[in-house]
């Protein structure tokens, strides 16, 4: 290596840092920039490749341009219930609030929504919202949000990053300094001075096996927050999306979005029943139809029709889907059918109507798995989607723990609770985004510059050169990188997953500790040009420390919650509706959990949620 | 399980060569896949770029058999497996590594686009009116996932190198989605003629042949932007006006 590390770092100095590219890191970026400060965003791939493409159904925004009874107070009802009341209530009430104006937002920045026939912004209907609430492009909501924010962003004077990955934070004392990165083209180390650092990294899909998440979902954003000393929260709450696709294997866990069923699609198994009917939790009820018609209906517009079944919430809808497989009433390949071809038979030109609205699904099933979905049924099965947990976050400045340190997005905790709502997570990107970019920018502006010490830098730069100078380790192919990440990911599924109990968690826990020992002798081939081995090698550390807090967290809460399904505690436990958990780094190193109450409801909540049944 | 030789390129700017690596293949598997095996059965630091596997981002661009494809969308079952896959970089840009480009030139080319500029908004509340129908003729140039595989195999950028005078297909999809936006006040058609060097693209098509969102490039970008731009500096009795009276 020559010279010191620190000798071979480029620094670069921002007031604020955002590190993550999707919509949240795009949406702080623009704020932060806006007040006038000096703003840096480090993006993982190239700048408008993040997760946030893959979204597909839609932005939850209380518009109320298609039903009018729609409102904040019922988008903020239906988030509570969606969460099991584990949510942040105030961060709640801000996200439904907030949300319209961010997404009339977008429009002024060139975003196009599909339209009402008087020419405003249409919504559809998804899970969990009792009015149609999503505004969406057909079904690349996703795709039109970042490239709007991206085509904006470009012109606000930020500083962009790209293909560069963070592996350290670092700082002065209690407050955020800096980070340490590496871009991924030649290997060089960054070091990034900044007041104030935005985490919105996304989330920890890359844990598990079957995901619908992309590579980059390493719990980056988890993993370095808590290692600085940041509180993380809520992490056993990991959402199995019920409608991955399941063949051909090499695309098992891509997502088929909720949208499907939003337009029509119904479930089910080998026998042709519609299986939802069967199991309709006693608290949705009232809002979920009676009758195969009625469902129908509700789909195509008639507000005095109820949302059919398949329209429950996503924790539970996943878990009948596990249950018919389980009892062997599934399809061939290991899932059960979502059909939305049999709208053909209401509509006059189904094909057509299909194509118009699901045109990725059509495309995507057309092209990986040679099905016609306007012909035949999809075979579909849960997929790891969305970790409700992260770092936890003051609900009005989106500040961690950390003086300096903010969240929003995916990597933040508070807003879902035990279960998101569909359509939830565009939105809260947006909301949150927004607000902690502005008190990042605040914090940044009130504070006097910190200083990084050359020891961390120079500390950080050896741990991350450590695996490749580990050379010769092919001979010991269990410390690969790619063998670790594997055994972690089919650890995670087979004993983390859906259906999970205190006997695998607990045996996981074991298992971690074996693959972190493995961890701290990975090795990579090659040099430390664009060199995936290497970057693998890097990422392990953070999806250890987010599967360490997602065993650790859903064994100690014994009960049935949301996402979290434990089969030998399958109910609902009152004391344990009232607490979040929330896990830190101790003194020792090792992982510290506690119970936190919820935050209190105000009074105006209290009867908002009250009303709203 | 059948196994399939893949002739994959490795190297870096200052040059290199193909290396056959071969590995089985199973049903439904796409090159991407691939690509990931031979990885983790002992190249792990060959450098491919991705992310979604799902082409919806555009990452993983290369050219599969001489074809710019995305490798995450080729599935192996559509290809000759009796002969090796050749797998290599992007031609048109500069080589990282491996398969790895530099693309970075078509972020500079955006950046110099004048950006989205909405009218008025049409109600008291700050929001617009737009009929479907006139959102609907921009969708399909929004669907651009910016895979480059258009820029990739445009002759003006592939042969001649000339990235510096025309901003090449992909720029001409999103200046088409601006001029063509329905609450969009800004005028393109000077940067179209000079900066953006519209008058290079002598529509051979091959852009829209590549077009993994099979976007009509040609037909409903380029050639509607020309005509704006030949009424606009072309008509010679708009060109006889200027002359007369000096503007």
């Amino acid at each position: 290596m020559g010279a010191s590390p620190v000798g071979n770092v480029t620094t670069v100095e921002h007031d604020v840092l955002v590190v993550g590219a999707g919509g949240a890191g795009l949406r702080a970026a623009i704020e932060a920039a806006a007040s006038g400060v000096k703003v840096g965003l480090v993006c993982k791939s190239l700048l408008g490749k993040a997760h946030t493409v893959m979204a597909e159904g839609g932005v939850a925004a209380a518009l109320a341009n298609v039903d009018e009874r729609d409102s904040w107070r019922v988008h903020f009802a239906d988030t509570m219930r969606g969460g099991q009341y584990l949510n942040n209530p105030r961060m709640a009430q801000i996200h439904a609030q907030q949300a319209p104006a961010r997404v009339h937002e977008l429009e002024a920045w060139g975003a196009l929504f599909d339209r009402t026939h008087d020419g405003r912004i249409l919504q559809r209907n998804f899970g969990g919202h009792a009015y149609p609430r999503l505004a969406h492009v057909g079904d690349r909501t996703g795709l039109e949000m970042i490239r709007t924010l991206q085509d904006h962003g470009i012109h606000q004077g930020i500083d962009v990053h790209m293909e560069c990955t963070i592996v350290r934070l670092l700082k002065d004392g209690e407050r955020i300094a800096g980070a340490l990165g590496y871009d991924r083209e030649r290997g060089r180390f960054k070091l990034f001075r900044a007041k104030a650092i935005v985490l919105a990294t996304g989330g920890i899909g890359r844990a598990f096996a079957i995901t619908s998440n992309s590579w980059e979902y390493t719990g980056d954003g988890h993993g370095l927050a808590y290692a600085a000393g940041a509180e993380l929260m809520d992490m056993e709450f990991v959402q199995f999306h019920p409608t991955g696709m399941v063949w051909p294997p090499s695309v098992r866990g891509i997502l088929v979005t909720e949208g499907v069923r939003g337009e029509g699609g119904v479930l089910k198994n080998s026998a042709g029943r519609r299986f939802m009917f069967d199991d309709i939790p006693e608290n949705y009820r009232p809002q979920t139809a009676d009758s195969e018609e009625e469902g129908w209906r509700y789909t195509q517009g008639d507000k005095t029709a109820r949302r059919p079944p398949e329209l429950l919430t996503r924790d539970h809808v996943a878990r009948c889907i596990m249950r018919e497989i389980k009892a062997g009433r599934g399809s061939p390949h290991g899932g059960v059918f979502l059909d939305i071809a049999w709208i053909g038979q209401r509509l006059k030109n189904g094909a057509a109507h299909i194509q118009k609205k699901l045109p990725s699904m059509y495309h995507q099933f057309k092209e990986l798995a040679g099905i016609d979905i306007t012909k035949e049924p999809m075979e579909v099965g849960p997929t790891t989607h969305y970790v409700m947990g992260g770092v936890r976050v003051d609900g009005e400045t989106q500040m961690s723990n950390v003086p300096g340190l903010f969240a929003a997005g995916e990597v933040g905790a508070g807003l879902h609770g035990a279960n998101r709502l569909g359509g939830n997570s565009l939105s809260d990107l947006l909301v949150f985004g927004k607000l902690a970019g502005e008190h990042a920018a605040a914090f940044a502006k009130s504070a006097p510059a910190p200083r990084v010490r050359d020891e961390d830098v120079t500390a950080a730069t050896a741990a991350a050169l450590a695996p490749l100078e580990r050379q010769g380790g092919a001979s010991s192919p269990e410390l690969s990188p790619y063998k670790i990440q594997s055994d972690l990911q089919v650890l995670m599924q087979a004993q983390a997953g859906i259906v999970r109990n205190a006997g695998d968690l607990g045996d996981a826990l074991e298992k971690l500790e074996g693959l972190k020992q493995r961890a701290a002798h990975v090795w990579a081939e090659g040099n430390r040009e664009y060199n995936p081995g290497w970057h693998t090698a890097l990422d392990l550390g953070n999806l250890l420390t987010v599967s360490e807090a997602v065993a650790r967290a859903g064994l100690l809460r014994e009960e049935s919650r949301g996402a979290h399904f434990r089969e030998d505690r399958p109910g609902k436990d009152e004391a344990w509706g009232k607490v979040n958990l929330v896990l830190k780094q101790g003194e020792d190193g090792r992982m510290q959990i506690e119970k936190r109450p919820v935050p209190p409801l105000s009074d105006e909540q209290r009867r908002i949620i009250a009303e709203i049944k | 399980m059948a196994r399939a030789t893949f002739r994959i390129w490795h190297g870096e700017a200052n040059g290199g060569a193909f290396e056959d690596h071969s590995t089985e293949v199973s049903e439904g598997m796409v090159v991407l896949d691939a690509l990931h095996q031979i990885q983790a059965e002992g190249q792990g630091d060959l450098a491919v770029r991705w992310n979604c596997k799902a082409g919806k981002c555009g990452s993983c661009s290369a050219e599969i058999n001489g074809k710019p494809r995305l490798m995450c969308m080729t599935r192996l079952n559509d290809l000759p497996l009796e002969q090796p896959v050749t797998v290599a970089p992007l031609k048109a840009f500069p080589t990282i590594k491996d398969l790895v480009t530099d693309v970075s030139v078509n972020y500079r080319a955006k950046k110099s686009i004048k950006p989205f500029k909405p009218r008025a908004p049409d109600a008291p509340d700050g929001t617009w009116r737009m009929a479907q129908s006139d959102v609907d003729r921009v969708q399909e140039f929004r669907k651009c996932i910016e895979c480059f595989l258009c820029q990739d195999v445009c002759h003006v950028l592939r042969e001649h190198d000339m990235q510096e005078k025309f901003a090449g297909p992909r720029h001409m999809v999103h200046i088409a989605q601006l001029e063509m936006h329905p609450l969009d006040v800004e005028d393109r058609r000077q940067d179209l003629k000079d900066a953006h060097g519209i008058g290079f693209c002598n529509i051979t098509k091959c852009c829209t042949k590549v077009c993994p969102e099979h976007i009509t490039i040609t037909d409903n970008a380029i050639i509607p932007l020309k005509e704006r731009v030949a009424d606009e500096f072309y008509d010679p009795v708009k060109k006889l006006f200027r002359k007369l009276f000096g503007r």
